[in-house]
């Protein structure tokens, strides 16, 4: 397959899987601020934190309000990783390899395109959020799912693969960073019910509950929950789990032997977590080291297959 | 809806007869659509209207502020005709393209028509359009030009006509297609009861006829569609066929030409040997080192690897000599003197203005008659008389006489027209026309119809859709009778 192809498909599903997890990073917070007391003060800002993008941010807005992050994180044209700036490159990557993809998976797109911008205000004023941000996360598996049910497995599919589960490992340590930041930030007040309330929330957000209660069967606690969803090997979303599958799809590739050896270099389980007590900024700093790593990954798969 | 108000105003209708009475095969479609109310036609159309964002149909209009990606403008009335006139317009246009690859062929080896004096010889070597380069290369087959689109158009007297024959790189063909599709999902009780023929064995016949050229004896040949890429106005189109045929869609930038003159194109697995490139850019952007210099979308070498048979390009480069208004004038005398049979479909009568006195017939009737560039296309630069200012007449006046060779002259013709859906649910004419695409490799063959192209002002004329065309589908209807 050409190099160019399969640059935009790997490109094509990453827009898709953070178009995904933006919004479920969104609802993290979204949910946070229904169950938590009120005079605990969580600050919208860190989701801009999170994202890396706290100068554009500045750039752009004064005042850091809900109303703003939301609108920057979701609908700003002017922030590359808003979740319409990735639907829009999400819909031109898939444009440009319509020849290679289901033709359905076009007009999927288009149709989802079009929902998203007609409908942006519901995700930005918060009392339709939740039925918003739901639609955009289901959308979004339909896509996944009906390219996986219908495409043939072979090398355009692994590259789409390698795409949803490099940003999905990334998006996962963010997505855990989002609840080690909040409870950072309502520091002082450390209950057992606050910090329930935050892991909680970080499972859901990574539609991880169920799972996490059958399979590790204890209460909802950070340790654990970290853990979960760096190292279960079964859980489709968790950092090991996704490091597992880009090894697969890499060693079905052409000259994939030396990105599986790179990928087994990654290790979610080297940061010590025995208690809450570990998931404070070092915490963070792991999760930032791993985000890092990813992204060297990322440098090693465009050099293999699409060189300039 | 009512057909009681819809007057053709004079000119030749598709679907009704001066008198009023419907054409034998609208008459299903007519008696259909007067039973639907007028809410319901608006909710057809607007779902035709969804239907083209959903399926994301688009072109892209070049304009002073970018490129703008617009919506397909369509027409949910479709235009019918009767199978048994559509078989001998068929027939007409094999004639057509198997005369012009046989003249083609000869241009570049012995050139015995000029010698037989049939065409006068400075014709062509006058023409932009000969490529030296080209002169002693056999293509597979000896097909110069493998897909045509032709452009017909019928006067008042209801007779079809050629208006030109683009040889070069014509575009429309997925629209075609996909108006059909759209037709399908808005007014799909109509397939059940009719016998409206199928149109979509296009793309598997495409991909035949490219198979057919591939320089290796492989029953496997690599097929890319080479497009300038995704800021072209036919990328849509580029796109859709690459998908449909199941072949790569490449830009120049993917290939590369060996030291053994052949072409690659870059893979995940390294270089990978292309045998057929159907190529959707002008000749003279292909090959930098032979044509023009700057040119970033074609491959250095394209031409090289052509000219030793070890790639195959559809069209051929140098099919364009025949894609010349003025040579347009001789086909019917190409006809016959190739074929030695008479031609089946007529061609509009063409006034010459190299020649002086066919030259001052033109400047006399300006006012009358349509002047055209003899190697422009997209409906740019021309005059139509009837609607032009003594200032443009002037001004082409001074054009026609700087540069005689490149223009020619024809009657304004009355176009046809067909019943347009308006604003509040009512039918006006608009005049329109047809280009059917046909296929040359080892048979020839002809789509059932061809992409009806509308004008969707009233009273005009200008059907490219760079210009506010649109477009309608195309019905050959089985059973009904002209």
């Amino acid at each position: 397959m050409l190099s160019k192809v399969a640059e935009r498909l790997y490109w094509a599903a990453r827009y898709l899987e953070r178009v995904e997890n933006t919004a479920r990073l969104v609802s993290v917070y979204d949910k946070l601020l229904f169950d938590l007391p009120r005079e605990v003060n969580i600050s919208w800002y860190s989701l801009v934190e999170l994202n890396s993008a706290s100068d554009l941010y500045g750039e752009r807005y004064r005042v850091r309000n809900e109303h703003n992050v939301v609108k920057f994180i979701l609908a700003d044209a002017t922030n590359p990783s808003s979740m319409l700036s990735a639907l829009r490159l999400l819909r031109e990557n898939i444009r440009t390899s319509r020849d290679v993809l289901p033709a359905e998976s076009w007009e999927q797109i288009n149709e989802f395109y079009l929902y998203a911008q007609n409908n942006i205000r519901l995700g930005i004023n918060r009392s339709k959020r939740h039925e918003f941000l739901d639609q955009i996360v289901s959308r979004c598996q339909m896509l996944l799912g009906m390219l996986y049910g219908t495409m043939s497995h072979d090398e355009p599919w692994q590259f789409i693969k390698l795409g949803r589960d490099l940003e999905r490992a990334d998006m996962t340590t963010r997505i855990l960073d989002a609840g080690a930041a909040a409870l950072i930030e309502a520091d002082g007040d450390t209950s057992v019910n606050l910090r329930q309330v935050v892991w909680g929330n970080v499972l859901r957000s990574a539609s991880a509950y169920m799972s996490y209660r059958r399979t590790v069967r204890t209460s909802v606690n950070g340790a654990d929950v970290a853990g979960y969803l760096l190292e279960d090997t079964h859980f489709p979303r968790s950092v090991e789990a996704c490091l597992t599958q880009l090894k697969i799809s890499a060693s079905n590739l052409p000259q994939g032997q030396h990105v599986v050896g790179l990928i087994g270099d990654i290790e979610p389980n080297a940061y010590q977590i025995t208690s809450e007590a570990d998931l404070g900024e070092a915490f963070r700093d792991f999760l930032n080291e791993l985000q890092i790593e990813l992204g060297q990954l990322n440098n090693h798969i465009s050099q293999t297959w699409f060189p300039a | 809806m009512d057909w009681k108000s819809y007057d053709p105003n004079g000119y030749f209708d598709e679907l009704i007869c001066r008198d009023g009475t419907v054409r034998p095969p609208a008459r299903q479609l007519i008696h259909y659509l007067e039973s639907l109310p007028l809410e319901e036609i608006e909710s057809r159309r607007q779902m035709a209207e969804v239907t083209i964002q959903e399926m994301g149909i688009s072109f892209t209009v070049y304009t002073e502020e970018g490129n703008i990606d617009r919506a397909w403008l369509f027409d949910i009335v479709p235009r019918t005709i009767a199978a048994k006139q559509w078989h001998t317009i068929a027939a007409g246009l094999k004639q057509r393209l198997e005369a012009l690859n046989l003249f083609i062929n000869d241009l570049y080896h012995e050139q015995q028509v000029l010698k037989d004096g049939i065409i006068p010889a400075k014709i062509i070597t006058e023409s932009s359009n000969f490529r030296p380069e080209c002169v002693g290369v056999t293509p597979p087959l000896g097909v110069w030009a493998h897909i045509c689109g032709s452009d017909l158009v019928r006067d008042s007297d209801g007779e079809f006509y050629v208006l030109e024959d683009n040889l070069r790189v014509p575009s429309g063909v997925s629209y075609m297609l996909e108006n059909r599709a759209i037709t399908k999902r808005v007014l799909p009780e109509l397939f059940e009861k009719e016998d409206i023929l199928p149109v979509d064995d296009y793309c598997a016949n495409l991909f035949d006829m490219l198979s057919a050229l591939s320089p290796r004896a492989t029953s496997k040949p690599v097929i890319v569609v080479l497009t300038p890429g995704i800021f072209n106005s036919a990328y849509f189109e580029h796109a859709f066929l690459a998908q449909q045929m199941g072949v790569e869609l490449v830009e120049g930038s993917d290939l590369i030409v060996g030291e053994d003159d052949c072409v690659y194109m870059k893979t995940i697995s390294g270089p990978e040997r292309v045998d057929v490139i159907y190529r959707r850019i002008d000749d003279l952007f292909l090959d930098p080192l032979v044509f023009n210099e700057e040119s970033v979308l074609g491959a250095p070498g394209l031409m090289r690897a052509w000219q030793k048979g070890k790639v195959a390009l559809a069209n051929a480069p140098g099919a364009g000599v025949a894609d010349d208004k003025v040579v347009y004038a001789y086909v019917p005398e190409i006809i016959r003197y190739y074929l030695n049979e008479a031609p089946i479909i007529r061609n509009v009568e063409t006034f010459l203005c190299h020649d002086p006195e066919q030259r001052s017939y033109v400047l006399e009737n300006l006012d009358k008659l349509v002047v055209k560039p003899t190697n422009a296309s997209g409906g740019y630069g021309m005059l139509i008389g009837p609607h032009s200012s003594k200032k443009e007449q002037a001004q082409f006046t001074k054009l026609i006489l700087e540069n005689p060779r490149n223009y020619i002259a024809q009657p304004t013709l009355a176009l046809s027209t067909a019943p347009t859906l308006v604003a509040g649910g009512r039918l006006e004419p608009r005049h329109l026309d047809l280009r059917p695409f046909i296929l040359q490799g080892r048979e020839t063959h002809v789509t059932t119809g061809g992409l009806t192209r509308v004008a969707m002002k009233k009273g005009s004329l200008v059907v490219n859709s760079s210009q506010g065309g649109g477009s309608k589908d195309t019905w050959i209807v089985d059973g009904g009778e002209e």
